[in-house]
């Protein structure tokens, strides 16, 4: 009875499968390609539109555009607040950044490699900050600061960025140590290379990429940070910081002249990020 | 034997530096804030104290419980909307599309966003939805609407556009990698075995995606549920979230023992989101 209908069913299907097949298969694709097509509009339209903007002569966002201008721009260089919090923002980038490292490549190494007790606790009190919101690290570490007597600057808002970004590191660390082959440091340790030499000579090397990745996400993602920044900063602000407060004031062509600036840095970084994963994966099938 | 001593210092270097900090800048002020959160407001700040008044205040005000509850269906709403944006979109990359440079590069495009200042990225649509703002003066000038509306900006749905916007690209990369781990055989075989494509759909593939939905509907869902930029610049009064109650706690009404205690319930609900994908996860991986 039942391989009766399943054989029925097979013929049918297979006798369908011809030619009316064909055009419905068509028809999905051409509907998932319209849907695509909208999709990238709905993600690209409000990027172009802050872009489009900050070269209007109009102080008001309205459509349709009034003139072209490079005004917008002109103020952005000589308004000294601003400079000051993108300075503040490359100073407080760049040292989350490089303690995030000192810290999350040993965290990353330790789970790849031993066991111990509480490990599973580690790794999740570790990746909590990719899903924790960002409310949460700063709010408790605030409270942390104020009971014990810190004053807030922007070394707090480093130590809070470098804590929120530690799972960024740890992950991407970690997903390229456990495609490392361990006989790499087996053999390392066979030719009599210490462990720390194995770690100099043969692990970071392999891992060069997948930090400067990491690094390099996680510069981005302090430098544009606010959830934490907003709790641990005292008296300086930070560029993202800053235009949150302009913003506060309503909509300006001046915010759209410097998101056009970052969208324009963010472009660099991607191409550079993705260049370098082009090279790991060479040098990954080269090996 | 020395070599032995050598290395356990070194892995406790290793494991030195990475549990010293965890333990300094995440359990400590973790505990902080639990110890706040039992403290009393008093004139002018706050005293020392043990008590559940505040967690109390956080369930039984109707204020914060409506809040709390608003805030769980915009998070669930958003993960939602990324869901339906994102599945047919990966699906579309992983099993449709033949070229692979292009399938790189529209992976890419969701994905780039990311890279892109949040921040910018919540107040393009501001700007956009605003009653001076591009969308209104658009439609204006094309003649569909004679005057601006206000239906656009400052309300849920404006929060829910804006989260969904930015917060897709989470959803994207788990179901994107989930829908690549699935063999292309075992469509080929269900196929052989009779079944149309849509069956083929519902009992082979979307199980088997399964661990990407969860992975992104949590983060998705945790990631909008802590957010105070968005709501704040779109969402307008009937739009505040959990999180914006934390800043004010902790800015014009000075409360910190209820902000923290605020922030201890956000905790908790993370955690226990996080746990539940976990054993969703699991589960779905000893069901096959």
């Amino acid at each position: 009875m039942s391989t009766a209908s399943t054989d029925t069913a097979m013929i049918s299907t297979v006798s369908r499968a011809r030619k009316p097949g064909l055009v419905s298969r068509y028809a999905a694709d051409m509907a998932f390609m319209a849907f695509v097509a909208l999709l990238m509009a709905f993600l690209y339209v409000p990027i172009w539109v802050l872009i489009i903007f900050s070269f209007n002569d109009s102080r008001t966002l309205t459509w349709p555009l009034s003139g072209f201008t490079l005004d917008w721009y002109g103020t952005l260089f000589s308004n000294q607040d601003l400079l000051a919090a993108i300075g503040n923002s490359f100073y407080v980038a760049t040292s989350a950044t490089i303690l995030t490292l000192i810290v999350g490549i040993p965290a990353a190494m330790a789970i790849n490699k031993f066991q111990f007790p509480g490990k599973a606790l580690f790794r999740r009190l570790i990746l909590l900050p990719i899903t924790l919101p960002g409310i949460v690290t700063g709010i408790s570490m605030l409270n942390m600061f104020r009971l014990f007597g810190f004053n807030l600057s922007l070394e707090t808002v480093i130590l809070g960025h470098a804590t929120a970004l530690l799972s960024v590191v740890v992950t991407q660390v970690y997903s390229r140590l456990q495609r490392l082959p361990r006989s790499l440091d087996e053999a390392s340790a066979d030719l009599g290379a210490k462990g720390w030499q194995t770690f100099l000579y043969v692990t970071l090397p392999n891992l060069k990429t997948a930090i400067i990745g990491a690094a390099l996400l996680s510069f981005v993602l302090s430098f544009d940070e606010i959830p934490v920044t907003f709790f641990l900063t005292g008296r300086e602000n930070t560029l993202p910081m800053y235009i949150y407060s302009t913003m506060r004031r309503g909509v300006t062509p001046e915010i759209n002249a410097v998101g056009t600036l970052i969208v324009l840095a963010s472009l660099v970084l991607i191409v550079i990020s993705v260049i370098m994963s082009r090279e790991a994966n060479r040098s990954r099938q080269s090996l | 034997m020395a070599a032995f001593s050598t290395r356990r210092l070194s892995s406790y270097m290793v494991l030195g530096i990475p549990i010293a900090w965890i333990i300094i800048f995440m359990l400590v002020p973790y505990g902080v804030l639990l110890t706040y959160s039992f403290w009393v407001k008093k004139y002018p700040l706050f005293v020392p104290a043990f008590q559940f008044g505040n967690y109390i205040t956080v369930f039984t005000d109707p204020q914060y419980l409506r809040v709390l509850l608003r805030t769980l269906k915009i998070s669930a709403l958003v993960s939602l909307a990324s869901l339906l944006l994102a599945y047919p979109f990966a699906y579309f990359l992983v099993f449709r599309l033949k070229n692979q440079s292009l399938r790189v590069w529209l992976y890419m495009a969701v994905i780039a966003p990311l890279w892109v200042s949040y921040l910018l990225r919540a107040y393009t649509w501001k700007s956009i939805l605003g009653t001076q703002g591009v969308l209104n003066s658009f439609l204006m000038s094309t003649g569909i609407t004679t005057e601006p509306s206000t239906i656009f900006l400052y309300n849920q749905s404006a929060m829910v556009v804006t989260l969904t916007y930015i917060f897709i690209p989470f959803m994207v990369m788990p179901i994107y990698a989930a829908l690549e781990k699935i063999p292309n055989n075992l469509s080929e075989a269900s196929a052989d075995l009779g079944m149309g494509p849509i069956r083929t759909f519902l009992r082979i593939t979307l199980p088997l995606s399964l661990p990407g939905i969860v992975a992104g509907f949590t983060l998705t869902f945790c990631l909008s549920f802590g957010d105070f930029i968005a709501p704040f610049l779109v969402g307008g009064p009937d739009g505040l979230l959990v999180a914006n109650v934390i800043v004010s706690q902790f800015g014009a009404a000075l409360n910190w023992p209820l902000g923290s205690a605020l922030s201890v319930v956000m905790l908790f609900i993370v955690l226990a989101i996080i746990t539940a994908s976990d054993r969703l996860e699991r589960f779905g991986q000893q069901g096959h």
